[in-house]
């Protein structure tokens, strides 16, 4: 299926590549207004921004899977990071993360079927001081436990 | 006795303009555009403010780098990356103080000559960025920074901030990473010489600094260098954004004198630990700096020089404390499959050894460690350090050292003399040499 950006985005994506002397700059910034719009990073969206940037494909399909923050399949509604890394460990972020798994049925980096719920598990996200934390989507979630985490997870529509 | 506050003071609100510039803000800017970039730089080197990004390298000296000539553009970066776990100091700046960000950075402009500043910041930071923008946008709107500053500050001098947001990779908050990211590219670490102030973005000098480091900046213009110089440890002046997380009751982000005593941070800012325990081991300056054993941290002072000297550094300032129960060993393996999944695979060493010493600790985890494989880290680590591109080499050879140097005793009591492992090609293991890393399927 054909990608096209929004007339809104398209002024989003000029915004993006004016604030750099080159366009490939810009890649980053137009891949998030890219999945944003999308929900993840096709094959035809690398195509579209190839074309709007000038390079080639490769260029940004590279970027795409360097980072892991572009998702290269759809994902779920509540994408939902759980980070494991030692603050959040030493906190009980395995329990989380466990307890996660256990509730939603699925893996790192699974879907479920509905698409609802998608989960990851993460590297330290800047929480160790409110360890352990979770993301859903944009938002963290922190000083958690177990009990907190099922709660929120029960609360998504 | 009142601390000084230079990063964070506590005053309501202050993310918000008016309540910046009630507070005396961009009135260091104003300053900094009667002296000469020479003058500041001068002044900022005399400070002795030594960078917060890790290496505690002096801002002054690495400003000082930047050539003179005018004839390609230059650039000034902020790192925000913070991925290095443990870390969560930049994040407060963003929040709480962004205004002195912005002013550090276009003091730091001027003072380098850059007309450009990209302010990184990590991706999974998206309500920091946001507020962050906002900051901006408002010093935008009242012309302290862009065209509009010429008139605003009387000055000839006009450079503009933008940000650049990351996608989630620990390795672009090395420099020069950083710089291929800003590029629009994947995030390789680029070979030294040729340094940033030669040849960084786009092949123009830049500088790269730390948030932290640049929004020390004002304070040290409005109040002069003395004033900072005076503040903490006289070779890493200034206060220090420690954060302090893992086993203590109070974690958070306490902005004290460099040289304050980690017991003092551990025990009085941070609560000391829940139930009493005793601290088994703490990581000093983020999970890439070498373990310290509770047992040998009375006394130890939390500056650059003082951390050298008890074997491990200041790096991003943040404290890991583990108490007595914790199971070190598991903590290395997670330290280690982190730089595992961090390594940009660039460098034979890095790429492999990360891989290695993280299959090496499960094995031990899983108690089919021999000691031998106790040994094997260490070399494993001993090739990686020095061997490559990028300092993250290091970030993920150190761990493994010193954990396993200083405690020894609780890799040995994991691991038996020899183990036995199920291998089914029969004539591989009659070899005896034969010691397979990955799990063996029968
Ligand atoms: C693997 C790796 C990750 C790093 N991550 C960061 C980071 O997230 N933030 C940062 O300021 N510096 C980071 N650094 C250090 C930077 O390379 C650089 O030294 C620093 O940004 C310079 O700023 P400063 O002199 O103000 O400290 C990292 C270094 C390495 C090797
Ligand atoms: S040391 Fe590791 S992270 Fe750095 S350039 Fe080499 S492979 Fe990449
Ligand atoms: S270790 Fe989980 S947020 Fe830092």
């Amino acid at each position: 299926m054909e990608f096209k950006f929004t007339t809104e985005n398209i002024e989003k994506v000029n915004k993006e590549i004016s604030k750099y002397p080159t366009k490939l700059p810009a890649v980053m910034g137009i891949l998030y207004i890219a999945q944003e719009q999308n929900g993840w990073i096709s094959m035809e969206v690398i195509k579209e921004i190839s074309n709007i940037l000038e390079v080639t494909e490769e260029e940004v399909f590279g970027v795409v899977t360097f980072y892991t923050m572009y998702h290269q399949k759809p994902m779920g509604k509540y994408h939902i990071q759980v980070c494991t890394n030692v603050s959040c460990m030493l906190r009980g972020g395995y329990e989380i993360w466990n307890s996660m798994k256990d509730k939603i049925g699925i893996g790192n980096l699974g879907v479920t079927e509905d698409q609802k719920f998608s989960l990851e598990e993460v590297e330290c996200m800047g929480s160790c001081g409110t360890a352990p934390m979770l993301a859903i989507n944009e938002d963290y979630y922190e000083n958690l436990d177990k009990e907190k985490a099922l709660q929120i997870i029960e609360s998504l529509k | 006795m009142t601390m000084e506050k230079i990063v964070l003071p506590d005053i309501e609100n202050l993310h918000q303009l008016d309540v910046y510039l009630k507070n005396g803000g961009y009135s260091a800017a104003q300053k900094a555009f009667s002296l000469t970039s020479d003058e500041i730089i001068d002044q900022v080197k005399k400070s002795g403010l030594r960078g917060r990004g890790g290496a505690a390298f002096s801002a002054g000296i690495k400003w000082s780098f930047m050539p003179k000539s005018n004839d390609k553009p230059k650039y000034l970066c902020i790192n925000g990356d913070e991925s290095e776990p443990g870390s969560f100091k930049d994040r407060q700046v963003f929040e709480f103080n962004p205004h002195q960000l912005i002013e550090g950075t276009i003091i730091s402009c001027f003072a380098i000559g850059a007309k450009v500043s990209y302010v990184y910041i990590r991706g999974e930071y998206h309500k920091w960025i946001k507020l962050f923008q906002k900051a901006l946008d408002d010093a935008y709107a009242n012309n302290f920074v862009g065209e509009g500053m010429k008139q605003k500050f009387g000055t000839d001098f006009s450079c503009d901030i933008y940000i650049h947001k990351g996608a989630g990779a620990y390795i672009c908050g090395e420099e020069t990473s950083l710089m291929n990211s800003i590029e629009g590219k994947r995030g390789y670490p680029r070979i030294k010489p040729p340094f940033p102030a030669q040849s960084g973005l786009w092949g123009n000098p830049t500088t790269i600094n730390n948030v932290e480091t640049i929004t020390n900046i004002p304070p040290i213009i409005n109040k002069g260098w003395e004033w900072f110089a005076s503040i903490g440890e006289p070779k890493h002046p200034g206060t220090i954004l420690f954060g302090i997380s893992g086993h203590v009751n109070k974690p958070g982000v306490y902005e004290l004198p460099s040289g304050t005593l980690l017991t003092e941070l551990i025990f009085n800012y941070a609560g000391g630990v829940p139930g009493n325990k005793k601290v088994k081991c703490v990581i000093p300056g983020g999970s890439s700096m070498p373990p310290l054993r509770g047992d040998q941290i009375e006394g130890i002072k939390m500056d650059a020089e003082s951390l050298k000297i008890a074997g491990s550094a200041i790096g991003t300032g943040g404290v890991i404390v583990m108490d007595e129960d914790t199971d070190l060993v598991k903590v290395l393996a997670r330290i280690a499959k982190f730089y595992y999944h961090e390594s940009c695979g660039q460098c034979t060493p890095c790429r492999e050894g990360t891989g290695w010493m993280l299959k090496l600790l499960n094995r031990i985890v899983r108690g089919e460690g021999s000691k031998k494989d106790v040994d094997l880290l260490i070399s494993v680590a001993n090739n990686i350090d020095g061997n490559t591109v990028c300092a993250l080499g290091e970030a993920a050879a150190w761990p493994v050292k010193f954990m396993i140097q200083r405690f020894r005793d609780e890799f040995d009591a994991r691991v038996k003399d020899e183990i036995m492992i199920p291998v089914l090609n029969k004539v591989h293991s009659m070899r005896k040499t034969a010691n397979p890393l990955s799990p063996v399927q029968n």
